[in-house]
């Protein structure tokens, strides 16, 4: 369930294991600095700095520590709180007023901290500091902006979704790479998509999805697997289908006025979405659900697909007994690839007693310099284009495509996030909602009472 | 007791008059040294339990959000409350759990206090029936939620091998709240069977010896000797296990969040998300106050029901 919640709320943790191993390293480098400090003068003023992913504190211990060694009046102390806790921990700081200077920010929460004054604006350091704003991807600058106008946070990283395939699976279905990255889908026959898929699932008997006497009742390969319905995101689930479907989530981003949910391209894509689960190409839900997670039942040969976050393209590489190959999201009806591309932030507490040198921090976090720190560490995408391209390059130096990913960003067919300060209760409307269509609860045309009553949620304000 | 025999104090008080001071001064005394014995845990009653609890109440009245200062909204949280079908729906869902899990917890904890008693004197196997209650209640769920896993788990592996299909106990939405009340009657039965192992401890075994002389069948005495005896301690058990029920949070949360479509939405679960995922702290408070009065009427009527204050110990 961990992970599925990481899903819900658009990133994925690694594996348990792995995380714990980082997040020791990560302690034993924490206790180095703090004996570092002892030994200098205390004059230093200390910054507290929060992010949730352990497998990324090596490398912003490196931009602090080279940070440090550039500006000796500062101390940087990163500390790194699960997931699972981080925002909960985070709200309780806020009502202590004890918050972290500075915090890694993700787009569905800091609508909600923005509005309530718990981030620093910082457009007026922007403009006089002279930071040229066009030097990140397109559109991530533009993530943070309040409804106000106010920028609450400088971009940090980004990341899209690609379809992550069994490559032995994949080839005894007799396919190639070239057919992964060349693929299509409609929501009337499903196009050379649903037939991959068709081909990739395989019955208890070795029977193919595609050939006669296939018993969609007992599958022993899914030709994709999914962790959860998606509620009223579906990242890794339904959002690329929807969004190659000519649908998008509201009427404007940031900050809707309406969402789209009861939209007919909406219901039709989940319509053709959930015809795959009737013939036995994916998992029922209960199924789906019902798992460890998706990367193991990937690792294990459960599934042969996975439409899975660039944030886990390293884990997913590093599953043993498994080949993976990523691909791109398959072309859909609009004539194009889709991907909802999200981005994170490194946001100011507006309670910090140290505005100042916190600016400095993150402007040091969003400059070149660190950037390029993280890109060596083929995690994730740091947000300025060049840094960018090192990332990539680094990826693909450890055998992972990342072009999947960067094709997004070079065609522009990357959807950012709903940003909205209610994304909460929105979830808890049409997390029950997707999931009683995807089980067959109740017929994809009811998302349009389950979009009057999100659009509901909204003109409360 | 102390209104009874006060009137006859007076008469006695005159009759020795020279103690009178003595003793009223002590009575003085008594009190003293009882306040400060008293004070620590008053401290801790009126900082932890009355202060929140008035606060909370409060909090119910207001939109209040932790993060921005409460406005007063009068009874519009109940209001909500009332056309709240997720509120309706959660109290549904966490009164089935209960049932579930108290009928067949319950029985069990009785069976095997039985056993405890009549077949082992054993220390280290009655023992061993508390083992699971020693392992924290997240430990519990997660363990089990890897052990009933649908692909990998050790249940399905099983059940597959006597021909049975592998069940999805935490993603059909008929399963999950059957599932996670199991698994916490597993938790808690052995904790359970020893408050009432205690209890059985406490019948005279003259009275089983006088019922087998009149010829009475086990099961007549269990019926007639072992409950009736047994009813003041199975009320306290069942109002304390009940009350513990009604509170069922962590299993929950650590296994299907409360999903599949609602299906294990326990109160306590909503009021956590409204609290502290929408920080909708007002609403959230207002529900906890009615899930007290709620708790509070089903505690005295279960009191009442059982007589738990009166004994058929003679």
């Amino acid at each position: 369930m961990t992970t599925t919640d990481h899903h819900r709320t658009g990133r994925a943790r690694r594996r348990p294991g792995r995380a714990v191993a980082a997040a020791l390293a990560a302690g034993l480098a924490l206790a180095g600095c703090g004996s570092a400090a002892t030994a200098a003068d205390d004059d230093r003023v200390a910054l507290t700095y929060w992010m949730w992913d352990a497998n990324q504190v090596p490398g912003y211990q490196q931009c602090a520590t080279d940070f440090e060694a550039a500006n000796p009046d500062v101390l940087i102390n990163i500390e790194q709180y699960g997931w699972d806790d981080y925002w909960t921990q985070l709200t309780a700081r806020m009502v202590a007023e004890s918050a972290p200077d500075v915090f890694v920010d993700h787009a569905q929460q800091f609508g909600k901290y923005a509005s309530f004054d718990q981030i620093l604006d910082v457009s007026d350091r922007v403009e006089e500091s002279g930071l040229d704003l066009d030097r990140y991807q397109p559109g991530l600058v533009d993530l943070w902006r309040g409804a106000d106008g106010g920028l609450y946070g400088l971009p940090k990283d980004w990341d899209a979704v690609g379809l992550f395939y069994n490559e032995d699976l994949v080839a005894e279905a007799g396919l190639t790479a070239e057919d992964m990255g060349d693929l299509e889908w409609n929501p009337e026959d499903g196009g050379s998509f649903e037939r991959l898929l068709a081909r990739l699932t395989v019955d208890a008997n070795g029977v193919r999805g595609d050939e006669p006497g296939f018993d969609k009742d007992d599958v022993a390969v899914y030709g994709m697997g999914y962790n959860e319905s998606g509620g009223g995101f579906g990242q890794v689930q339904w959002a690329s289908f929807a969004l190659s479907n000519g649908w998008t989530y509201a009427d404007r981003n940031p900050w809707p006025t309406e969402f789209a949910y009861g939209d007919p391209a909406l219901a039709e894509t989940i319509g053709w979405y959930r015809s795959l689960i009737e013939k036995g190409y994916l998992p029922p839900l209960a199924v789906a659900t019902s798992g460890i997670g998706t990367i193991e039942s990937m690792g294990s040969g459960s599934y042969a697909l996975l439409i899975e976050g660039a944030w886990n393209a390293r884990a997913m590489s590093e599953l043993q007994g498994v080949d993976i190959g990523i691909a791109p999201t398959p072309v859909g009806p609009t004539g194009e690839r889709a991907s909802v591309y999200n981005g994170l932030s490194d946001a100011i507490y507006s309670g910090t007693p140290h505005p100042d040198e916190a600016w400095r921090w993150v402007e040091y976090l969003a400059s070149p310099a660190c950037q390029d720190v993280v890109a060596e560490q083929a995690r994730v995408f740091p947000a300025l284009t060049a840094s960018s391209e090192r990332a990539i390059a680094a990826f693909e130096e450890i055998g992972i495509d990342a072009d999947a990913f960067a094709v997004h960003v070079e065609d522009g067919t990357g959807t950012l996030p709903p940003v909205t300060d209610r994304w909460a209760e929105i979830q808890a409307v049409m997390q029950p909602a997707m999931d009683s269509v995807l089980s067959f609860q109740a017929e994809p045309d009811s998302l349009v009472a389950a979009d009057d009553r999100v659009d509901g949620l909204l003109a409360d304000d | 007791m102390a209104i009874a025999s006060s009137p006859a104090r007076p008469a006695t008080t005159r009759s020795r008059p020279a103690r009178r001071g003595g003793r009223d001064g002590g009575g003085r005394g008594d009190l003293r040294a009882a306040l400060v014995f008293l004070i620590p845990a008053s401290i801790g009653f009126v900082v932890f339990y009355l202060v929140p609890a008035v606060r909370g109440a409060w909090f119910s009245l207001t939109d209040y959000s932790v993060l921005a200062p409460a406005e007063f909204v009068g009874l519009e949280n109940y209001r909500r409350l009332l056309d709240d079908p997720l509120f309706w729906n959660a109290m549904k869902v966490t009164a089935y759990y209960v049932l579930v899990n108290i009928v067949i917890q319950t029985v069990v904890a009785i069976a095997l206090a039985m056993l405890l008693q009549r077949m082992t004197r054993s220390i280290l196997v009655r023992g061993m029936a508390l083992l699971p209650y020693f392992v924290a209640n997240v430990v519990v769920a997660l363990v089990w939620y890897f052990m009933l896993d649908y692909q990998i788990g050790v249940v399905n592996v099983l059940l597959g091998k006597v021909g049975v299909d592998p069940q999805a106990f935490f993603g059909d939405p008929a399963l999950a709240l059957p599932t996670i009340a199991l698994i916490n009657v597993w938790r808690h039965m052995g904790y359970t069977a020893l408050l009432l192992f205690a209890g059985l401890q406490t019948i005279s075994p003259q009275v089983y010896e006088a019922a087998s002389l009149d010829g009475a069948s086990a099961w007549r005495q269990f019926r007639s000797i072992t409950l009736p005896l047994l009813r003041p301690v199975l009320a306290l058990v069942l109002v304390v296990t009940v009350t513990g029920s009604f509170q069922i949070f962590d299993t929950v949360a650590v296994t299907t969040g409360g999903g599949p479509v609602n299906a294990t939405r326990v109160i306590y679960l909503y009021i956590y998300d409204l609290a502290f995922a929408q920080l909708d702290f007002g609403y959230a408070s207002a529900m906890s106050v009615v899930l007290f009065a709620v708790l509070l009427v089903v505690a005295l009527v279960q009191l009442k029901l059982t007589r738990a204050d009166e004994s058929d110990n003679a």
